[in-house]
């Protein structure tokens, strides 16, 4: 029950922030906005199933889209980080398969190294579907690319800002 | 009919996948017909709720700039009053005509409501400001939205107690506009980029037009005309069309957006009856 209010509390704070503080800022630049209410679902656990990753991920993402009004927007960005995060995970996971010994992807439990690429790469993902989505509507190729990658930067700055600042405690679990 | 539960259960993890990327872009592709549904206003009284708290503290932060812009509007209007006139000359009869609602409400066509804005975002680029007043309170689709400084929107949806609006600054936009010099009509729209810059298109290149001109409202659009939209800002002559696009900076600064006035027209749904009627004939 702990753990369910813990994550509920977590997904609150990233949306309201999201919403109330990211999205209100005047952009600096137009190529760079910046989004890091996904990273839930990167902090959601090992443990969980795939369907209900899947769904988690879409809850986030249309509660997102209810404060902007854009119906599907995040949604659809949120659901193909939840799809691909699998597959990421088992590539970079240690050898030794210490899946279990940790409850939740950071950089203790999967190494600094690995953990970058993990949020990276699915940053990218998430960024360049959410701005493919919006080019539907208006845009071209170029403005397309270059603020995927302008709002990659400055949203990876904030991560790791927030990665600083909120240390997650990471308890090594045993079976012993 | 094995293989074909063996199927789901193999793949039932992708299965639900696109399902759930079906229905996120579904709902985006029926975007207008969102805002009419049934959820949507539950959904919209909670977030409304929520962005009204918020905005009872991130509101002080304006008040100062609110305030002046609340003032200028206020001293605009009390120069128009009738006793600020008088003539030593006794011949001369001054005679206040400012309209007062008991007696002439037959006339009037366009009725001002203040609101208070409760979430507002620019940095999108389809732009949504959500204001505390909605049906309850008499304000419906279609109805719009200007603040101290100039043209806002549009009244998209509205709940009991909130309504959404279309920013001046959504792709969606248009908005009938006219120069105050020469009076020439075109359309406002914006193309996504700076919310400092709107676009003016339809002015043909034939219009004299500098730096600087005012832009206005026209008789055409929703709005009451000669309502300020903004002020050119630069002239680009388009090359395949024998209009320019022009660069327009709006009068009103959205990032620092608090009270506006949703304005209803009376005579709207009359007009509409009769322009219908011509269409029906034909």
């Amino acid at each position: 029950m702990s753990q369910f209010l813990r994550y509920l509390i977590r997904l609150v704070l990233f949306i309201l922030v999201q919403e109330f503080v990211l999205y209100q800022v005047p952009p600096l630049h137009h190529y760079l906005t910046p989004v890091v209410y996904y990273l839930f679902i990167l902090w959601l656990p090992f443990t969980i199933s795939r369907s209900g990753l899947l769904l988690l991920s879409f809850i986030t993402g249309l509660t997102m889209d209810f404060f902007t009004k854009t119906p599907g927007m995040h949604a659809a960005a949120c659901v193909l980080i939840g799809y691909i995060r699998p597959f990421i995970i088992t590539v970079l996971m240690p050898r030794q398969s210490n899946e279990f010994n940790y409850r939740e992807p950071s950089a203790t439990s999967l190494g600094l190294a690995p953990y970058i690429t993990y949020v990276s790469l699915l940053t990218l993902i998430h960024h360049g579907s959410l701005f493919m989505i919006q080019a539907f509507q208006f845009g071209n190729i170029t403005y397309l690319i270059l603020k995927t990658l302008g709002s990659s930067l400055i949203s990876l700055l904030l991560i790791l800002v927030v990665e600083v600042i909120f240390t997650r405690k990471q308890k090594f679990i045993t079976n012993t | 009919m094995r293989n074909l539960f063996a199927f789901i259960r193999r793949y039932s993890v992708l299965l639900f996948f696109l399902l759930l990327e079906i229905v996120s872009l579904s709902l985006l592709v029926n975007y207008n017909k969102f805002h009419q549904a049934g959820y949507m206003d539950a959904a919209g009284e909670i977030t409304g709720s929520i962005e009204s708290q918020y905005n009872k503290v991130d509101g002080y932060f304006g008040l100062k700039k609110e305030n002046e812009s609340l003032r200028r509007r206020l001293n605009e209007l009390q120069n128009q009053q009738g006793e600020n006139f008088q003539t030593p000359d006794t011949t001369v009869k001054l005679v206040a005509d400012t309209m007062r609602i008991d007696t002439s409400s037959a006339h009037r066509k366009f009725l001002y409501m203040d609101a208070y804005v409760v979430n507002n975002s620019i940095s999108l680029p389809n732009n949504f400001i959500t204001i505390h007043r909605g049906q309850k309170q008499g304000v419906g689709p279609g109805m719009v939205v200007v603040g101290p400084d100039g043209v806002v929107g549009v009244v998209l949806d509205a709940t009991d107690n909130f309504a959404t609006v279309m920013s001046m600054l959504h792709k969606q936009s248009r908005i009938s506009a006219r120069l105050k010099k020469t009076g020439e009509s075109g359309r406002i729209e914006w193309d996504g980029v700076s919310p400092r810059r709107v676009q003016l298109k339809d002015i043909p290149k034939s219009v004299k037009v500098q730096l600087g001109d005012t832009v206005f409202t026209s008789q055409y659009s929703d709005f009451p005309p000669g309502i300020m939209i903004g002020t050119i800002e630069k002239v680009i002559k388009e090359q395949s069309t024998n209009n320019y696009l022009l660069q327009v900076k709006p009068s009103t600064d959205f990032s620092k957006l608090q009270n506006v006035f949703v304005v209803k027209n009376l005579q709207k749904q009359e007009q509409e009856e009769l322009e219908n009627r011509l269409k029906q004939k034909k």
